[in-house]
């Protein structure tokens, strides 16, 4: 692999097809297709390779790398398949785990439904694989600024350099720099996003394998309520080939507030009863941090080009966050899938942005966040946070309570438990017609 | 507390997970900082006024301090560049914040 480094000295005459900034999923993704249909692409990356600057939950969802290229996922830089399903939550020292395991998720023939990975790791190959079709990937350099001509983007500047193409794609990620200078995005707002932090725990696949009842090549994926003290967010468990990675998810905004320190709060729930056995014996060998849009569908910037100017990926917003599931990768993928269509199939530089945004629709991109937008009226819920876990443990608790006593109406016990836990059969029922309303 | 305790399981040593400081969490990253220009500069002054100092407690890597005298110290060194700071300074003493140049800060191995 050739990754240059400096000395890309061009004239505005020596210009690329296409620019993109940012190796991640969505910018590799785009530059495979662009390249291969024999658009020449530049590829520009501040970290020293690509993944370098990236951290994930995470995991990754298969359809999407099919519809880069059938059968990419065999030889993709992937963790585990994933054959479980675990939401857990937890209430003081308590804690309740589901465990959904649905063999038809990974039937022999078609290709399982998600992989667990790790960014350092998948984002080299996608990158690599974007070079085999042809595109150049420059590593360890970051752009400053755009090159703007008559309203129209035709390049950028990186230190001393200006480079030139005819499309600029900012696949730069949620704090997109690009977009703000392009004058299409303005400040984050911080009640959009969430900050996830993790720990990479490195432990023998056999014993991941004993302690989440795996075979070889199949992992977990956990999501944690009731872990963040109260502030909206999560916790987050992934069993990788030879690691786990544990996390946790923040409102910031929530975290100032109450003047709780997001590093504090995870490494509890790092010692917590029911967590602490899973990793027990494991040594942390990498601590990651990364920002997370939050705004769903609404957060998508109004206007996602400009003549010569795409957004793809966490760039323009493309996350879903359900509760129960989160997805990002995938949509990066399929995003710079779009794009790469949308500047093939364009005569001229202002029909790209327009057909992008089709191509967006036709991908199903934007017709799924729409669809799920309406999750993100429920996650503003805040006693999901605290008051549901400690709620749900409640109940557990007196269902598997036996003393020799006469146990009480069950019903009773559970209303007397809403209410000790400040809560209203009423407040259930309008979360309810909310969700209903809202999906 | 120790960060890591060396314990036995059967005939193997291994080690143990335990609570860790930013510090020694940082210490596992591999970081290759930029002495000559600093990606996020902060104004102390404007820090001493703001009320909030929501910085205290939403960096992951803990990298906002007060010391003795009370006032924000922060340190770019060992910056994890989630922008968790950039987005929640209201009262704009975080006054230059930009990712580190090229080759600089941060490497994630496993990310």
């Amino acid at each position: 692999m050739t990754r240059r480094r400096v000395g890309l000295f061009l004239t505005e005459e020596e210009k690329f097809d296409v620019i993109i900034v940012g190796a991640g999923p969505a910018g590799s993704a785009c530059a495979y297709i662009l390249a291969r249909e024999g658009k020449s692409v530049l590829v520009i990356e501040r970290g020293d390779t690509p993944g370098a600057k990236n951290v994930t939950g995470g995991r990754l969802y298969t359809y999407a790398l099919e519809l880069l290229d059938q059968g990419l996922h065999e030889e993709a830089a992937l963790e585990r398949k994933v054959i479980r399903e675990q939401i857990m939550m937890l209430s003081g020292d308590r804690a309740i785990t589901i465990d959904y395991h649905d063999p038809s998720f990974n039937e022999e023939g078609r290709p399982p439904m998600s992989y667990t990975i790790l960014r350092g790791v998948f984002d080299e190959w996608l990158a690599g694989k974007a070079e085999e079709m042809g595109a150049m990937v420059a590593c360890g350099i970051r752009v400053d600024e755009l090159i703007e001509r008559d309203g129209r983007i035709v390049g950028v500047v990186a230190g001393e350099d200006e480079m030139y193409a005819d499309v600029v794609i900012a696949a730069d990620g949620v704090n997109s720099f690009m977009a703000q200078r392009a004058g299409l995005i303005e400040d984050i707002k911080a009640e959009t996003v969430a900050v996830g932090i993790k720990e990479v725990i490195e432990l023998p696949a056999k014993t991941i394998e004993e302690r989440f009842n795996l075979r070889e090549g199949q992992g977990a994926a956990r999501l944690i309520l009731g872990c963040t003290e109260g502030i909206h967010g999560g916790g987050f468990l992934y069993t990788n080939k030879d690691s786990i990675s544990l996390g946790c998810v923040f409102m910031p905004e929530e975290a100032g507030q109450k003047k709780k320190s997001v590093h504090e709060i995870f490494q509890d729930v790092k010692m917590h009863p029911s967590i602490y056995p899973l990793i027990e014996g494991g040594e942390t060998i990498e601590y990651g941090a990364h920002l997370v849009s939050e705004a769903g569908f609404r957060g998508i910037p109004k206007k996602l080009f400009r003549e010569g100017f795409l957004m793809v990926g966490d760039a323009a917003g493309f996350v879903i966050n359900t509760g129960y599931s989160i997805r990002g990768i995938d949509l990066a993928i399929v995003s710079g899938i779009a794009a790469a269509r949308a500047v093939i199939g364009a005569e001229g530089t202002a029909a790209a942005g327009p057909l992008y945004m089709e191509e967006l629709k036709k991908i199903k991109l934007l017709p799924t966040m729409q669809a799920q937008d309406g999750f993100s009226d429920i996650l503003e819920t805040a006693w999901l946070y605290d008051k549901v876990p400690d709620l749900a443990a409640d109940v557990f608790e007196n269902l598997f309570t036996v003393t020799g006593e006469v146990p009480g109406s069950v019903k009773k016990d559970v209303m007397r438990l809403i209410r000790s836990n400040d809560l209203s059969a009423w407040q259930f029922i309008k979360l309810g017609f909310k969700g209903m309303r809202a999906l | 507390m120790a960060v890591y305790q060396v314990g036995f399981q059967g005939d193997e040593s291994f080690m143990s997970i335990d609570r860790m400081s930013a510090p020694e969490l940082l210490g596992l990253n591999r970081f290759n900082v930029d002495e000559e220009e600093p990606h996020i500069i902060i104004d102390k002054e404007i820090c001493r006024r703001c009320a909030e100092k929501p910085c205290l407690y939403v960096c992951p890597a803990v990298l906002y301090k007060l010391d003795k005298n009370g006032e924000m110290s922060f340190d770019y060194a060992g910056c994890l560049e989630c922008g968790t700071c950039r987005v929640m300074c209201k009262n704009k003493g975080i006054i230059k914040w930009a990712y580190p140049r090229g080759t600089f800060g941060v490497s994630f191995r496993w990310g």
